[in-house]
C-alpha cells in the first residue's frame, strides 16, 4: 500500500512539474503581436512589476469588481498559502526557521481556507448569474479543495495522524528509504485527492494560476509610441509584403 | 425588413444588475455580408466556405499560436463571475450571454472541446460543446453585441479582455466567409477610397472650401483648411465623419482654429482621410495594417514632420497603441513628438504655454460633462502618465468653459460605460441592441442632468457623438445635447485678429 501510494506521488509530481512547465513554455512561445495593456498602464518595466505583484498578491482588479468575491477568494488563497509552508516541513529533514514560525498560523489557515471555499461555494449556487457560467468541474473543483482542506484540518484536531511516520514516508520517497504510511482513513483521503489534484492542476481552470502572469492587459508596458514592439510573424509579414 | 420594434428601457436612479433572462437577444443578427467582393476585397472568402467546420478549427490552431492573448483567455477563466455585472449590453438586455464570460464560452466551450484534453475526454465535465452550424450562428449573434469596450478587462483578476475573444471570433468567421456587412463594407471603401464614407477627393475639398467660408463669414478670419499640401509640417488625419455631419464637423472646425492659432502648417490627405480604422473591429491584423499604411505612404508623400489624430476613439487606439507597430518605424518625423499625437495633446500643450487667447464665456450657454469613450479609457495614453487620457480632455474642456461637471465617478474615468455603438455595431439593424447597451450611460448622464443641471455631453470619438446623436432621443434627452470637445473649444477661441462684441464696444485691440 505504501509503495502504492509513493508511485502514485512521485507519477502526481511528475504529471504536475511537466504539465505546467509544457503550459508554461507554450504561453511563452506564442507571440502576442500587438500592445493590449489594459490602461491607465504602468510605464516602466518596475511598474508592471509592481502591478503584477499587486493583481498576485492583493487581487487587484478582483477587489475592484466584487468585495465578497474578493474575501473569500482572498481568504481561500492566503490560506492556502499559509498551509502550503507550513507543510514543507513534511518533506524536509532540517526545518528552515521561517517554516518553523509560520506553523501556528499554518494551524488556523486551514479554517480560513475552508470558509472561504464554502463562501464561493454557496455564491455559485446562490447567485443567478454565477450559476450560470459554472460547469460541473467548477463546482467539483471547489468540493475538491473542501474535502482536502476539511481531511486535513480533521487530523491535526480530531484524529491525530502519526506525522513522525507521514515525514518519514514522504522524506524516504527521494531517499528512496521507504517508510510506511499510517494507515488512517482522513489520511489516505487527504492524500489521494491531493493526488487527484496534482494529476488534473495542468488540464483545468487551474491554469489561472501561471496564465496571469501571461496576460498581456497586466504583463505589458505601455510604452508603444516610444518603443516598436513587433513580433516575428508580423515582421515576416512586412517582409514578404516589401518583396 | 419591417423595423424591429423593441422597448427603450425606463431610466432609474441605478443601474440595477438584473436577473437573467435567457435569450433575449438571441433575435438580434446584423446583416451579413451580401455582396461576397466586400469580403473578398479583405481578404476573405466570399460565402460561408463548406468545408466550414474544418476552416474554423485550423483558424483557431491557427489563432492559437499567433495570438498569446487568445490562449490564455481561454484556459485561465476561473468563472469567478467578476465580470458578469460588469458589460453594458448585459445591463441593458439582461442576456446572460451578454455577459462577458458568457460571451467568451460561447467560444470557449468549442475551444475546450478541440483543443484540451479535459473537453476531448469529458465534454460534459467541464462544460464543452460540439462545434455546430448553431454555434456559427450564436457567435455571429453575440460576438456582434460586444463593443469591444474592455470594461469587463478591467474587473477581471486576470485581465481576461472580451474585446480580444470578440475580435478572434469574428476573424475566425470573416475566415469562413462569414462577415458582417457593416464593418467589412466600410473597410472595403477605405482600401478602395480611402475613407469609412467613401468620399471621394473632390468632395472633401468641396466640404474644406465650405468650412474656411463659414469661419470667416463667422469670424471674420482667413482659417485655411488645407488638403494634400506637400511640405506641411503636420498631417491630421480624423474619422470621415468630421468632414460630414454635426457635431463632428464642428470640431474639425475647432482643429482648424487651434492648428491657425499655433501658426503651424498642417494639412489632411485625400488618401488618408480616414482615421478610423474598423480592421480592429473583426480583429484582423492583416487589414488593420493595410489600413494604417495609408497614413504611413500618405505622411512620406506629403513630406510631414508630425502626424496629429482628430477625435476619434478606436482610431486613437490604433494610432497611440498599434500604428507604430503596423506602419512603423517613423524615424523619419521629428522626434521632438511623439508619433502620433492626439489632438487634444497638441491643444493642451498651447493652453498650458498660453499661446490661445480663449474667451470661456462662448460656452456659457451649456453645462458641460464628458464622456470618456472606451478606448480611449481603457486602450490608450495622452501626454506622459498613466491616466493622462483621462486628465487630457478634462483640462482643455475646462479651459474652455466654466461649467463643467462629471458623472458618478464609477461610471467614468476607467470604469467608463460604453455609448452602446462601438466595436462595430454603429449600424441601423443593430438599433435595439444599442439603445438597451446605452442605458448604465444614460443613467449617468441623467442624473447629472437632474442633480447638476448638465445641458451637454462632450465627447472625443465620433463613434459615440454619432450612436449619442441616435440614441438620446430614445432616452428623451436632445440629439443636439452631444458635443465635440474641439466643438467647445472652437466656441471659446478668439482668433488672432477676430473682431469680438467686446472689441467694437471697449477698445481696439490687435489687429
Ligand atoms: S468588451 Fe465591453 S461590450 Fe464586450 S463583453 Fe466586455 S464589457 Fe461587454
Ligand atoms: S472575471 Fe475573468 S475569470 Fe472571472 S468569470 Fe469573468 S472572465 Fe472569468
Amino acid at each position: 500500500m505504501s509503495t502504492v501510494y509513493a508511485l502514485l506521488f512521485i507519477v502526481a509530481t511528475l504529471v504536475l512539474v511537466i504539465g505546467l512547465a509544457r503550459k508554461i513554455a507554450k504561453y511563452a512561445k506564442v507571440p502576442a503581436p500587438l500592445k493590449i495593456p489594459t490602461t491607465p498602464a504602468p510605464v516602466t518595466q518596475t511598474g508592471v512589476v509592481l502591478r503584477m505583484f499587486r493583481e498576485v498578491v492583493f487581487f487587484e482588479s478582483l477587489f475592484k469588481s466584487t468585495k465578497w468575491t474578493w474575501i473569500f477568494s482572498w481568504m481561500f488563497h492566503l490560506g492556502l498559502l499559509l498551509v502550503l509552508l507550513r507543510h514543507v516541513r513534511y518533506f524536509m529533514d532540517s526545518v528552515w526557521l521561517p517554516i518553523e514560525l509560520i506553523q501556528p498560523f499554518g494551524m488556523y489557515a486551514g479554517f480560513a481556507m475552508v470558509a472561504g471555499l464554502g463562501g464561493l461555494f454557496v455564491r455559485r449556487i446562490f447567485v443567478d448569474r454565477v450559476r450560470y457560467i459554472s460547469a460541473p468541474s467548477d463546482y467539483l473543483w471547489l468540493i475538491l479543495l473542501g474535502f482536502i482542506g476539511f481531511s486535513g484540518l480533521m487530523m491535526s484536531f480530531v484524529v491525530h495522524t502519526d506525522i513522525v511516520a507521514v515525514k518519514q514516508f514522504f522524506t524516504g520517497i527521494w531517499t528512496f528509504s521507504g517508510g510506511a504510511l499510517p494507515v488512517d482513513l482522513p489520511l489516505l483521503v487527504h492524500i489521494t485527492l491531493v493526488i487527484v489534484l496534482m494529476l488534473l492542476f495542468p488540464f483545468s481552470k487551474l491554469l489561472h494560476a501561471p496564465g496571469i502572469f501571461f496576460s498581456p492587459s497586466r504583463n505589458q508596458v505601455d510604452n508603444p509610441r516610444e518603443k516598436r514592439h513587433i513580433v516575428p510573424w508580423a515582421k515576416a509579414l512586412e517582409e514578404n509584403e516589401k518583396n | 425588413m419591417a423595423k424591429a420594434t423593441f422597448d427603450t428601457p425606463e431610466l432609474q436612479e441605478f443601474v440595477d444588475v438584473p436577473a437573467l433572462e435567457e435569450g433575449t437577444m438571441a433575435h438580434i443578427k446584423s446583416y451579413v455580408v451580401n455582396n461576397p467582393d466586400h469580403n473578398t476585397d479583405l481578404g476573405f472568402p466570399g460565402e460561408l466556405v463548406d468545408d466550414w467546420h474544418e476552416k474554423t478549427l485550423e483558424k483557431m490552431a491557427d489563432l492559437c499560436s499567433r495570438y498569446r492573448s487568445f490562449q490564455v483567455y481561454l484556459d485561465a477563466c476561473v468563472k469567478c463571475g467578476s465580470c458578469t455585472d460588469k458589460c453594458h449590453y448585459y445591463l441593458g438586455t439582461k442576456d446572460p450571454k451578454n455577459m462577458p464570460v458568457g460571451r467568451q464560452d460561447l467560444l470557449r466551450k468549442v475551444y475546450r472541446r478541440y483543443f484540451t484534453f479535459a473537453g476531448k475526454y469529458f465534454p460534459k465535465l467541464v462544460g464543452a460543446e460540439d462545434l455546430t452550424r448553431e454555434t456559427l450562428d450564436e457567435w455571429y449573434s453575440y460576438f456582434h453585441q460586444c463593443s469591444q469596450c474592455r470594461r469587463c478587462s478591467v474587473f477581471c483578476p486576470y485581465g481576461i479582455d472580451t474585446a480580444e475573444i470578440s475580435m478572434a471570433a469574428r476573424e475566425i468567421l470573416d475566415s469562413i466567409g462569414y462577415g458582417q456587412k457593416y464593418c467589412n463594407e466600410i473597410i472595403a471603401k477605405v482600401h478602395k477610397i480611402g475613407n469609412n464614407l467613401g468620399l471621394p477627393g473632390p468632395a472633401i475639398e468641396n466640404t474644406l472650401e465650405g468650412l474656411e467660408e463659414d469661419v470667416e463669414d463667422e469670424t471674420g478670419v482667413v482659417v485655411k483648411f488645407p488638403l494634400d499640401v506637400k511640405g506641411s509640417d503636420i498631417l491630421l488625419v480624423t474619422p470621415s465623419a468630421d468632414f460630414f455631419a454635426e457635431p463632428h464637423v464642428d470640431g474639425l472646425i475647432g482643429y482648424g482654429k487651434v492648428f491657425h492659432e499655433a501658426g503651424v502648417s498642417w494639412t489632411l490627405s485625400t488618401t488618408a482621410s480616414e482615421a478610423g480604422n474598423f480592421g480592429m473591429f473583426i480583429g484582423s491584423y492583416e487589414n488593420m495594417r493595410r489600413v494604417s499604411m495609408r497614413i504611413r505612404q500618405a505622411a512620406t508623400e506629403l513630406g510631414v514632420k508630425r502626424i496629429v489624430f482628430g477625435e476619434c476613439g478606436h482610431a486613437w487606439r490604433i494610432a497611440y497603441a498599434f500604428l507604430n507597430t503596423l506602419a512603423g518605424p517613423f524615424d523619419d518625423l521629428d522626434p521632438n513628438y511623439p508619433v502620433p499625437q492626439h489632438i487634444c495633446e497638441f491643444t493642451n500643450d498651447l493652453i498650458e504655454q498660453g499661446k490661445l487667447n480663449l474667451d470661456k464665456s462662448g460656452n456659457d450657454d451649456m453645462t458641460i460633462t464628458f464622456h470618456d469613450s472606451c478606448n480611449v479609457a481603457r486602450a490608450t495614453r495622452m501626454g506622459d502618465k498613466p491616466g493622462g487620457q483621462f486628465e487630457i480632455p478634462r483640462a482643455v474642456i475646462k479651459a474652455v468653459c466654466n461649467n463643467y461637471v462629471d458623472m458618478d465617478h464609477n461610471t467614468i474615468g476607467e470604469k467608463t460605460y460604453c455609448c452602446g455603438g462601438g466595436g462595430g455595431l454603429l449600424t441601423d439593424d443593430l438599433m435595439e441592441i444599442r439603445v438597451k447597451g446605452a442605458l448604465p450611460r444614460m443613467t449617468a448622464l441623467n442624473n447629472a442632468i437632474k442633480d447638476h443641471g448638465v445641458t451637454h455631453l462632450a465627447a472625443i470619438c465620433a463613434i459615440c457623438k454619432s450612436q449619442f446623436t441616435k440614441v438620446m432621443p430614445y432616452y428623451g434627452m436632445d440629439m443636439d445635447q452631444i458635443v465635440s470637445v474641439h466643438q467647445l473649444v472652437s466656441n471659446a477661441i478668439i482668433l488672432t485678429g477676430q473682431q469680438t462684441e467686446e472689441d467694437e464696444d471697449d477698445q481696439e485691440s490687435e489687429e
